[in-house]
């Protein structure tokens, strides 16, 4: 019982380290209806560009400040390079543009910073707890648990920016409808500007916990892999969503892993979170929290 | 008068075009072509840019110190794989006709691109070098003439590994009941070195645990609860690229020891280290080559090369790494092969079939690796018909949180185990291509 536990609350941990990154598809997808290919690309970028900056030995939180920076500039000039002539055009051509933006994105972050495989180290140790160790002899892990409250408060300020603020009001009519919320004087192009500025945002503090955890490198890419099961699972339009889809990924493929893998090789956890979406994609094919879509015919 | 100058003026021009082509010409024929399919961007260009950047930099050595080998300047292009097996067979395919002999050696640095060529090479006559990567049993050359999978096989490496462990227990004879997670790359790679360890388990006694971890390995969390409800006296670690840095630091937060764990060589560098911080502390990983700047062969990269500013490391703080070495362990077996054929077929540029003789005829003994400055560097070697492999040796070295340092002498591999395994594989590959296996008693 006590593995089991340790196994489930490990995985629950893991799964919202996925939210991190499934957070900053939301976001995109809910303003835009854009699905944003790039956006493991942005994590990438934006957590070399904080850690190109720090190299050369700026301050922590200034380097935050100005990889946040380049990351709205980022968001700015895809908006105006990318999107904008595409305005009205089918959603598949939207996509297909994200995808050439992730190579444009990789290319340029490891040209302008170089593709050297960097550490980061965020003051956090990834050690277990020592008194609940000693008391329960279960592993938890410090910076596993400091990730899930900076997952926790991103989540908060985000629902607070949505629900709080004129901006927010606007970026959910916006996502309600485009066609509306132009009609009424909202600005489409500084709405999706904002957006994808919050998406760096998200996209930066995921960069920096995922680089803190496994080093700042190429393979920050792979997270986004790791974020689409959630999705699916979570549904592509909802933020809580987007967190309660991340804690049953992590925690099922986790247990998955380590009970069931040893029947059929080992290292299930790469398909096994797929396989459970597209099994939750027959029964709520919008997602746990997917906005239900219900045509007039 | 005007019309005469015009003509003169046409007729140089003419003549000095001519002049340049042949010039040209002349110096091409006194050059000697290397193809490199390196990878300089994606997920592995981190690796790519060390060893690619090492290689380069000593074959620019051989040019500026010795005005290249006995007079033949070695020439060399870039063309970019991305460690993708098309692309590389593309790269293959666009150098193969390049400079006045074609593209003389093959070394794609990827398994997947070994594999997609290893038909091709045997075709188009073009030996194929795969330093501690590639097929294993391609180390019987009497099966494999054109593949060369030198100094040391994943095989060999697995064996040394177990006597590695055997050292740090007190004797091979304490390896009896201990256990020994093998913790593997979910991929033909990492299920390399499961046969060969489930034979030394047998062999010495301890019981083998296989852990697969899913390509691309940044999340390792199930398999390091497994190996806390295990409790391993050992882990082996056979990893590649963000698998590694993610492997130190859960280990690290499930408290096993990095003491306690053991790196193949491609995920013992300081690319696998640095990212995992405190966590890669006293950590120990497998080797072909050392890392470290003093050693006279570096040492005169960085005086005939970079103070020349010529250098191919945009990071000259990366001039010694793990990656960068192993890139100079590549020039020196190219040039060290080049120079052997030239022996016999003369200072002249090579064909693939010459350079494939002067690679199978490939002695860097201890005598040569000193004049090279490259003693202890990397170790020495001698390749036969029969043995495309040649050393078998590896040296292990630790992590101490800066650098790593020594921690072994260099290891033999236990070749009464692998090589009847070689042969054993490689003729199940012959008979299945219809091969008839080489009689090296009668190649010159």
């Amino acid at each position: 019982m006590q593995f089991f536990l340790e196994v489930l609350i490990g995985g629950l941990l893991s799964g919202v380290m996925y939210s991190f990154v499934a957070l900053g598809f939301v976001l995109i997808y809910k303003a835009s209806g854009v699905f944003n290919f790039a956006q493991g690309a942005m994590v990438f970028a934006a957590a070399l560009t904080f850690v190109g900056i720090l190299e050369h030995g700026v301050p922590f939180w200034l380097a935050f400040v100005l990889a946040f920076g380049v990351m709205v500039l980022l968001g700015a000039l895809t908006e105006r390079i990318v999107l904008r002539p595409l305005v009205n055009q089918p959603p598949i051509t939207l996509f297909m543009a994200t995808i050439g933006l992730t190579y444009v994105i990789e290319g340029l972050a490891q040209g302008v910073w170089g593709a050297s495989v960097r550490g980061l180290e965020l003051g956090i140790q990834d050690e277990p707890i020592e008194w609940l160790m000693d008391a329960a002899n279960i592993g938890v892990s410090k910076f596993d648990l400091f990730g899930s409250g900076v997952a926790a408060l991103l989540v908060a300020l985000l629902a607070l920016f949505f629900q709080h603020t004129r901006i927010g009001r606007a970026l959910r009519a916006v996502a309600d409808d485009h066609q509306a919320a132009l009609s009424i004087g909202i600005p489409l192009q500084n709405i999706w500007r904002i957006v994808w500025a919050v998406a760096g945002f998200v996209a930066l503090v995921a960069g920096l916990i995922w680089g803190a955890r496994n080093g700042v490198s190429f393979s920050l890419t792979f997270t986004a892999l790791k974020a689409l099961p959630v999705l699916i699972l979570g549904g592509f339009t909802s933020i809580p969503g987007a967190i309660v889809g991340g804690l049953i990924i992590g925690s099922t493929e986790k247990l998955a892993e380590v009970y069931l893998g040893e029947y059929v090789g080992g290292g299930i956890d790469s398909w096994f979170p797929y396989v459970m979406a597209l099994a939750f994609l027959l029964i709520r094919p919008e997602g746990l929290f997917g906005e239900k879509h219900i045509d007039r015919v | 008068m005007m019309k005469m100058s015009k003509t003169l003026t046409h007729t140089l021009i003419a003549a000095g075009l001519l002049g340049s082509v042949a010039a040209d010409a002349l110096a091409q024929a006194n050059e000697q072509f290397i193809g490199l399919p390196s990878y300089r961007v994606g997920a592995y260009a981190a690796g790519g840019s060390g060893i690619y950047g090492g290689w380069i930099d000593y074959m620019s050595l051989v040019n500026e110190r010795d005005g290249g080998i006995n007079g033949v300047k070695l020439t060399w292009e870039e063309c970019e794989t991305e460690y993708n097996n098309a692309r590389g067979v593309e790269c293959y395919e666009r150098m193969k006709k390049k400079g006045s002999t074609g593209n003389t050696v093959f070394q794609p640095l990827s398994t997947g691109i070994t594999y997609s060529v290893l038909d091709k090479v045997a075709a188009d006559k073009i030996p194929m070098v795969t330093i501690g990567y590639g097929r294993t049993d391609a180390a019987d050359g009497r099966v494999f003439p054109w593949v060369f999978p030198m100094i040391t096989t994943y095989w060999s490496q697995a064996t040394t590994m177990v006597k590695y462990i055997g050292s740090k227990e007190g004797g091979p004879d304490k390896l009896k009941g201990k256990k020994i997670a093998y913790l593997y790359h979910d991929s033909a790679f990492g299920k390399e070195g499961i046969a060969v360890l489930e034979k030394q388990a047998q062999k010495y006694g301890f019981t083998f645990v296989p852990l697969a971890v899913a390509h691309p390995g940044n999340e390792q969390q199930s398999q390091w609860l497994k190996i806390r409800q295990e409790k391993p006296d050992w882990v082996i670690l056979w990893g590649w690229g963000v698998m590694n840095p993610t492997a130190l630091k859960a280990a690290a937060k499930t408290g096993f020891p990095r003491e306690k764990m053991v790196g193949v060589w491609w995920s013992g560098a300081e690319e696998d280290t640095i990212p995992a911080g405190d966590a890669a502390k006293g950590y120990t990983a497998a080797g072909f080559n050392v890392a470290g700047q003093n050693f006279p062969v570096v040492k005169a990269i960085q005086d005939k090369v970079y103070k020349a500013n010529k250098g191919n490391m945009e990071d000259k703080s990366r001039v010694g790494s793990i990656y960068y070495n192993r890139g100079v362990v590549h020039g020196i077996i190219t040039v060290e092969a080049i120079r052997t054929a030239q022996a016999k077929f003369g200072k002249k540029p090579l064909s693939g079939e010459e350079m494939r003789w002067g690679l199978e005829h490939l002695n860097i003994d201890a005598k040569r690796l000193k004049e090279l400055g490259a003693e202890g560097f990397m170790p020495d070697m001698k390749i036969t018909c029969s043995d495309h492999e040649g050393s078998g040796k590896v040296k292990y070295q630790q992590w101490d949180g800066r650098q790593w340092k020594s921690a072994s002498d260099w290891i033999d591999a236990d070749s009464e185990m692998v090589r009847p395994m070689i042969e054993e594989s490689a003729a199940k590959y012959a008979k299945e291509k219809n091969i008839t296996p080489r009689d090296c008693s009668k190649e010159g």
